[in-house]
């Protein structure tokens, strides 16, 4: 899925340090992810994860705590997750006061990796418009035709 | 979501350009080559190349008219995109939904830890 790209966030009434421990503990990870989850939370750990009776691997790719958390998945295809065949996973944690914390959760198909963080802010930004903008569109004229 | 087909949907509507294009045609519904051309700020060329992107993925469909090719969407195809994307996002939802309800509850938890031991300075656990 190359060009696709989620952008959601959430805002959370606990200390960033809580909220990282949330997403990156593999029990934790078990209880709002996957049902199994084999993870060391290491940059360039691979692992595994379980849903259901599907799964496939999974490999970490910045552990920033706690700030920013990204894994590459390509669920439910089975080889192993590179760039070109697989969904990035991205969280940033960002404080809002002393006992809140901004989550947010990108996931795409691109090789955002390698790039300048300002460079791929921009990017989302201008994905995240366009996305909006397009299925605004979209849900108009498909509600018009039913 | 991983098949073929839907890796070319997703990569037809990545680009800027072509959801550009997509736009016009869902807005202005049957058009030409040409008359999109005038429309974008990239060349007729560019636009060829988006239109058979598109098309190739299912979201658009080509009809002669005397010598013209005209364009159009298919509907049908763009309500599965929207509701594919939409059913991807409301997963994300549920997940930090979850997270959120995880993470209160421990914060909540470790306040009354240390609340509770920190007359004793006591054991931990």
């Amino acid at each position: 899925m190359p060009g696709l790209m989620i952008d959601r966030d959430v805002l959370i009434e606990a200390p960033a340090e809580v909220v990282w421990r949330t997403i990156t503990e593999p029990d934790q990870m078990s209880l709002w992810f996957a049902d199994r989850v084999d993870l060391v939370i290491e940059p360039g750990a691979h692992g595994y994860m379980q849903f259901g009776d599907q799964g496939g691997p999974v490999v970490v790719e910045i552990v920033d705590p706690p700030a920013r958390f990204s894994f590459r998945w390509n669920y439910p295809s089975g080889e192993e997750p590179v760039a070109g065949n697989s969904m990035l996973v991205e969280f940033t944690l960002t404080p809002e006061g002393d006992e809140r914390t901004r989550l947010r959760v990108v996931e795409c198909g691109h090789e955002l990796r390698d790039w300048p963080d300002a460079e791929k802010q921009r990017y989302a930004d201008e994905h995240r418009e366009g996305w909006a903008e397009f299925f605004d569109r979209l849900a108009t004229v498909v509600g018009k035709r039913q | 979501m991983s098949s073929q087909t839907d890796d070319e949907l997703w990569s037809a509507i990545g680009d800027p350009s072509r959801r550009q294009v997509l736009d016009l045609l869902v807005s202005n519904g049957e058009v030409s080559a040409s008359w999109l051309a005038g429309q974008v700020p990239f060349s007729r060329q560019a636009v060829s190349k988006h239109l058979v992107v598109l098309e190739r993925a299912g979201l658009i469909s080509r009809r002669k008219q005397g010598r013209e090719v005209l364009y159009q969407v298919q509907a049908d195809r763009l309500d599965q995109a929207s509701r594919a994307m939409a059913g991807l996002a409301a997963q994300w939802d549920l997940r930090l939904g979850a997270i959120k309800r995880l993470a209160e509850a421990a914060h909540t938890e470790n306040k009354r830890g240390y609340a509770e031991n920190k007359p004793g300075e006591g054991h931990d656990g």
